[in-house]
């Protein structure tokens, strides 16, 4: 046996025609931690977005609720080999929380609850590609998978959808995060296999 | 003639290969965050992750990070200050 294994391996299984290379179908919703579980209480969550002249946007949890919301149903696809169709989702489209921001940053350092980041270009945030989510499925996420809110890139492998996000760092250069200062690909693009660096 | 202070990372072979011959989990480890020391066999591993990801079991900072792709390996040991592992000289090679 390795030094380590990746995760949900699995044995092969056929691949279906709508899910990227290397990918297999799974109706469970496994859950991947790199760490305890944060318990953020809505009354003391917070989402700040911050711009690289240290202008700060802050959104409550009611704030947030009272902006527009939309309800994606989008196909989700984890680096360990997973994928999940015609997932659904509720929340506010980063375009709305973006649409105040003023900023000539490229980058987006996405940070959580708990002391994760995961780092994105800024396009890949707007054009109704991402969401902010607080439900799945019709009920209130829950903490094991990113509750009391979550980032949401469904276009990205999904370790970019940051659990228990607490804000976004706007940034003129590229800031690797947790996972990809640890060998996993700085963009993570699922139809093209970008797991690794170099891939 | 004076010789050069420092030679080619080659040299870094055999040090290196000794040392990660070892059983990592027989070492002691001091936590970057906290400083507090252990043995490696005590931290909390999360193994349901995209990597293994140990924890100082004080602190629960990350001392130690793998990352196994199918031809390479990744090991972020920044969370660790220092590693002391058992390694008597006169055990046989």
């Amino acid at each position: 046996m390795g030094i380590v294994t990746p995760g949900f391996t699995g044995r092969p299984r056929a691949e279906a025609p709508d899910l990227p290379p290397g990918q297999y179908l799974t109706p469970d919703f496994p859950v991947l931690s790199a760490g305890p579980t944060p318990r953020v209480p809505r009354d003391q969550w917070e989402f700040v977005i911050s711009t690289e002249t240290g202008t700060e946007h802050r959104w409550s949890w009611d704030e947030m609720m009272a902006l527009p919301q939309q309800t994606p149903t989008v196909d989700i696809h984890c680096v360990t080999r997973w994928s999940k169709l015609g997932t659904t989702w509720r929340g506010v489209c980063l375009d709305t929380l973006l649409d105040g921001v003023d900023t000539a940053a490229d980058y987006a350092l996405a940070h959580s609850y708990g002391g994760y980041t995961t780092n994105l270009p800024l396009a890949d945030l707007r054009d109704r590609q991402a969401w902010l989510v607080h439900t799945y499925d019709g009920e209130d996420l829950p903490a094991e998978h990113g509750g009391p809110a979550r980032l949401l890139v469904p276009h990205l492998y999904f370790w970019k959808s940051a659990k228990w996000v607490r804000g976004l760092r706007l940034t003129v250069e590229d800031t690797p995060g947790f996972w990809e200062t640890a060998g996993y690909h700085d963009y993570g693009d699922p139809w093209r296999e970008q797991r690794y660096q170099g891939d | 003639m004076t010789a050069l202070p420092y030679v080619d990372g080659n040299m870094l072979d055999g040090p290196l290969g000794e040392v990660f011959a070892v059983d990592l989990s027989t070492a002691t480890g001091r936590c970057a965050h906290c400083g507090t020391p252990g043995p490696m066999a005590a931290l909390r591993v999360y193994p349901y992750a995209p990597g293994l990801v140990g924890r100082c079991p004080t602190c629960l900072e990350v001392m130690l990070r793998l990352v196994r792709a199918p031809d390479r390996a990744w090991l972020d040991l920044r969370g660790a200050t220092v590693l002391e592992f058992p390694m008597p000289l006169d055990r046989p090679r």
